[in-house]
């Protein structure tokens, strides 16, 4: 057991996986000498040399679609988009093929990979380097998306998600990269995908959220307790393939949900979860589906980046009016 | 590379079956060659061969001039990222000719799409430093530079400027307007399929475009022979049927001798021009980087005897056109438009909290004013960061 932050169980779970299983392979641009623009790599190449740690020529098209080629024939490649905000030229390979090798063999062939990506905003990053595009690829079937919010969850859910049979997108919240240490015990046990993570228990509200918000979500459960409010929060961790189940079975004890998410409002993958609990739990709610999100507009450059991303204060704000 | 040296690379392709089957005639062997352009030697000498603009002692004065100050801002914009005045900020340093050179070729109504580290061009062409550091400080208002215009913003995906410098250039072919569109692309983004695609276009279309790759050897930690197993990059541009050149990015007179010449021949209709410029990245490739963990110092050091400002300076001196009391001077010009420049941005006010709404429409939804409102209600800073 060793205290770590949520980088340092990205690169623990990706060494554990690389010295288990020889299919494994990291690749992507800087990942290999450099050991990753944000060190989530370091060290990876020294220890299993060049040809399971590669350094890509820097085309994001390229990676993405070799890795597609590499998962279909017996390999189990992860592969690195630089910034979430690269990822887009990928999205051809991952939604024309990643997402459909297996449903248009019919299981002939499949594609076990991993699409790793630092991903949202909050760390003073120059433009394109900010994004919370999940939703992009929630709304994609074939795929899942996970998005881990702690060291535990990052390393338990990595190594599901390289162990899974299906093609992965795994969304790492930079902003929480370094943020704080958990105790990472380097077991190889993998967490389940498509299970949410009750991270507080309450009576009164479900708070719903996901990534670096998780952070502000639990600062305002502290300020309603204090208050005399008792919010269960939920990490969803897993985006796609939604974990209906637990977010309706809370919200039938709570009757009120508030969902928080840095993406954008317009169908992000908070619009998906209010539908879905209006549609089967509507005469449980005691107040309409309350949402924080970011805005609709393009993440803005640093001076203004804080006032775009859900805070402390906007989670309350919306937890009043579910209260009221 | 040997000084005015041409490259002939030869590639035996098995064209046999190809030939037989198509009726076409290709030979089994394809040869082509790229020239490579240096006039002003690392040591400041001129080489025999040298275009008229070596005699232009006036301009590449100004020339010198502007890349002393753009070497000074560049030094400064690091100092202050490193108080925390400014973001993460891209260096040009060692880029300062390639830059100058491209951007000074230029007309103003000539369209420059570049990537993210071309201050020397776009200040050539008119871009204010402060509208630079306002763009690195985290403000999109330094997008909204003053001159020109119609140039395209810094764009960070890498190559995708390619082809909007295509589409740019295809618009001025299709109304026949003497202009000229100029890309900037690093040795990495040759990688990508927006270089290529641009490339392609532009041979498919003749466009009236120029692209410049400035090959500084390294893509962040990937150097530049892990990149692509071609020999140059610039033969990259011959697949696309465009004429292609190396020159030496470091040397002014080379980069800007090529530079007119593509312009005049794009804006004379006579085709696009593909130029790799040969440069090396003397710094970090940001300042959130650390080249010494990837990168030899001695590779470095090695490099800096080549470094374009000092060639061109013992050029001038030797003409008796600058000396060490105009250097001296100048250095205190440039210091002192530089803190001008810092002073302007550092006086800016924060953009105003509807400014991340204002510019997405033309005309703004309803929905997105009731956003509008609602972040207007909450102008203190996320908690927790």
């Amino acid at each position: 057991m060793a205290e770590m932050t949520l980088i340092e169980a990205v690169t623990l779970a990706l060494a554990h996986e690389l010295a288990r299983d020889p299919r494994v392979l990291v690749l992507g641009e800087d990942v290999g000498v450099n050991g990753g623009v944000f060190r989530a790599t370091a060290g990876l190449q020294q220890r299993f040399g060049p040809e399971r740690v590669l350094d890509t020529p820097l085309d994001e098209t390229m990676i993405a679609g070799i890795t597609v080629g590499l998962a279909a024939q017996g390999m189990i490649p992860i592969a690195e988009a630089q910034f979430e905000g690269f990822i887009y030229p990928m999205i051809d390979h991952i939604v024309c093929h990643a997402a459909r090798m297996r449903h248009r063999t019919r299981g002939r062939l499949t594609c076990p990979m991993v699409l790793r990506a630092p991903w949202g905003g909050g760390i003073r990053a120059p433009e394109h380097h900010s994004d919370a595009n999940e939703a992009y690829f929630a709304h994609t079937p074939g795929i899942r998306t996970v998005i881990p919010s702690s060291p535990t969850r990052a390393y338990g859910l990595l190594l599901a998600a390289i162990r899974d049979p299906d093609p992965v997108i795994f969304f790492e919240p930079k902003r929480i990269y370094r943020a704080f240490k958990e105790d990472v015990i380097d077991d190889g046990e993998a967490l389940p995908l498509d299970v949410c993570f009750v991270l507080r228990e309450g009576a009164d509200l479900t708070i719903v959220s996901w990534g670096a918000a998780i952070k502000e979500t639990l600062e305002a459960a502290e300020v309603l307790s204090a208050r005399g409010i008792e919010a269960e929060v939920i990490d969803l961790a897993t985006i796609s393939p939604i974990d209906f189940d637990s977010i309706l079975e809370s919200v039938e004890k709570t009757g009120r949900l508030l969902i928080v998410h840095e993406a954008p409002r317009n169908v992000g993958v908070g619009a998906e979860i209010a539908a879905t609990v209006a549609e089967r739990a509507i005469y449980s709610l005691k107040a309409p589906i309350i949402r924080v999100t970011g805005y609709d507009i393009v993440v803005p450059l640093f001076k203004l980046e804080m006032n775009h991303l859900p805070s402390v204060a906007k989670i309350l704000d919306g937890a009043a009016q579910l209260m009221a | 590379m040997p000084a005015s040296s041409t490259l002939v690379c030869t590639s035996l392709l098995r064209r046999s079956s190809a030939t037989r089957h198509s009726g076409l005639k290709m030979s089994n062997s394809h040869q082509f060659s790229i020239e490579y352009r240096q006039y002003l030697r690392p040591d400041g000498t001129l080489s025999d061969a040298s275009p008229e603009l070596a005699t232009r002692l006036d301009e590449l004065t100004r020339l010198y001039q502007l890349m002393s100050l753009t070497r000074t801002f560049d030094a400064k914009a690091i100092a202050l990222q490193r108080t925390g005045k400014l973001g993460t900020y891209a260096s040009c340093l060692g880029h300062e000719a390639a830059h100058i050179g491209m951007g000074s070729a230029m007309r103003p109504e000539d369209c420059f799409a570049p990537m993210y580290r071309e201050y020397g061009a776009q200040f050539a062409r008119g871009v204010k430093m402060s509208e630079v550091l306002l763009y690195w400080g985290g403000d999109e208002r330094g997008n909204d530079f003053s001159v020109p215009r119609h140039d395209f913003a810094w764009c960070v995906p890498i190559a995708t400027q390619c082809l909007h410098a295509a589409g740019a250039a295809l618009a001025f072919k299709l109304r026949k307007e003497p202009r000229v569109a100029v890309c900037v692309v690093g040795d990495g983004g040759t990688s990508k399929a927006d270089f290529n695609s641009a490339v392609n276009a532009a041979g498919a279309w003749q466009l009236p475009m120029v692209l410049v790759i400035v090959n500084n050897q390294w893509a962040i930690s990937v150097p530049r022979k892990a990149q692509t197993g071609a020999e140059t990059l610039a033969q990259k541009g011959i697949a696309g049927g465009i004429r292609s050149l190396q020159v030496d990015g470091n040397d002014i007179i080379a980069m800007r001798a090529a530079m007119d010449e593509a312009l005049a021949r794009a804006r004379a209709d006579r085709g696009p021009t593909l130029i790799e410029a040969i440069t090396y990245r003397l710094s970090d490739h940001t300042t959130a980087d650390d080249a010494r963990r990837y990168r030899d110092q001695a590779e470095v050091d090695d490099a800096w005897t080549r470094e374009p400002l000092k060639r061109l300076r013992v050029f001038l001196e030797a003409r008796g056109v600058w000396d060490q009391a105009r250097e001296d001077l100048w250095k205190i010009t440039c210091a002192k438009k530089v803190d001008d420049a810092v002073a302007e941005y550092l006086a800016q006010p924060k953009p105003e909290l509807g400014d991340m709404f204002d510019y997405l429409y033309a005309e703004m939804p309803v929905e997105l004013k009731r956003q509008r409102e609602h972040a207007l209600r909450f102008p203190e800073l996320n908690h927790g960061h």
